[in-house]
């Protein structure tokens, strides 16, 4: 059975969109055939973070207007096997993306795929509210800073409420929260709030702490996901956080200031 | 920087007032987020009709819609002044 996960977080800028890039590259990496939909029409970006934006020929806004069938707007990616991208139109009317719409395409994608990942627009407008609908799970970014945790509170609410299995009455939409941009030497100082000041305030399970890491900009300068960068911190912690999404555990790490060794603090700064 | 300055810039723990902040207005936002829409608007228009009678302020008329499973209680709180 596909599952659905919407990547939302209320605010912009905290990392959704490269966090559905590693997400998705990572599931397909551990076998899961997974797409995943950039939902923000008329911004897309998903496809320059996954460095396929020369080879998007037609989009999620065309399947859904029948203007081209699914295997001619999905890009296949070309750093891992069995992950395919549905980029988001650019084009200006927001209301592109009908209900009936995305439910036909995702029922078609859910035929071929284990996992579908959907990149959510910033803000709740309709191109978030249809992105979360069909959810089964929700993956809530969130940056470890006051405007970010109260938005993705907000966030919670929606999909307790306007989601199709609220609405429904079905089972909830599984809740992870993921803390991006997290830097532990400023928690341990009292300057930011720290895992569990997030935790208690959102309630809701940890999947993940992403490390601030300069790897970050880096990856998404050359397209490639930073999940796929042995060396970085943030692309173990995205890699952890796949695991525990396919059920398994893993011991939280990068959460405490690393104690530098001599020669390390004398040669490496 | 001197050594004086040091101890000058021992910083405040920024994160507790963040902590503090958020807990307030997340659950005061939650509260409301269980409330059907057209609730301010019918507070606005209860307290429309008490001005044609009574000058009263805005703050004293509160509107809460209370859920017992399935029976829904709507209580209204009007201060009416001596």
């Amino acid at each position: 059975m596909a599952k659905i996960i919407v990547i939302t977080s209320g605010k912009g800028g905290v990392g959704k969109t490269t966090t559905s890039a590693s997400i998705a590259t990572g599931l397909a990496k551990s076998g899961h055939k997974t797409v995943v939909i950039d939902f923000d029409v008329g911004l897309r970006n998903l496809d320059l973070i996954m460095n396929c934006e020369r080879r998007v020929v037609y989009d999620f806004v065309n399947v859904i207007n029948e203007e081209a069938n699914l295997n001619q707007a999905l890009i296949k990616d070309k750093h891992v096997e069995d992950l395919f991208i549905l980029p988001a139109s650019q084009t200006r009317d927001k209301d592109a993306l009908t209900q009936e719409g995305v439910e036909r395409v995702l029922n078609e994608l859910k035929e071929r795929f284990e996992f579908i990942i959907c990149d959510s627009p910033a803000g709740i407008e309709h191109g978030a509210q249809m992105s979360l609908y069909y959810a089964d799970e929700a993956i809530i970014v969130t940056n470890p800073e006051v405007s970010s945790v109260r938005d993705s509170d907000r966030i919670l609410g929606i999909l307790q409420s306007k989601s199709r299995r609220a609405e429904m009455g079905l089972e909830p939409v599984k809740e992870h929260l993921l803390l991006t941009r997290y830097n532990p030497a400023r928690a341990e100082t009292g300057e930011m709030l720290c895992v569990e000041d997030v935790k208690d305030i959102l309630a809701i399970k940890l999947l993940g702490v992403i490390p601030e890491s300069t790897t970050v900009l880096s990856a998404s300068n050359q397209g490639v996901p930073v999940i796929l960068n042995d060396e970085s911190d943030a692309g173990a912690a995205y890699r952890d956080a796949v695991d525990r999404l396919l059920g398994n555990e893993r011991e939280h790490r990068f959460l405490e200031v690393e104690k530098k060794g001599f020669f390390k603090r004398m040669f490496r700064g | 920087m001197s050594l004086l300055d040091y101890f000058k810039t021992k910083k405040t723990n920024t994160a507790s007032i963040a902590k503090e902040r958020l807990q307030i207005i997340v659950a005061h936002e939650r509260t409301k987020r269980d409330q059907p829409d057209y609730l301010p608007q019918l507070q606005q228009e209860i307290l429309d009709v008490i001005r044609k009678y009574v000058p009263i302020d805005q703050d004293q008329v509160q509107v809460q819609l209370d859920k017992n499973g399935n029976c829904s209680v709507l209580e209204l709180n009007v201060t009416l002044p001596d």
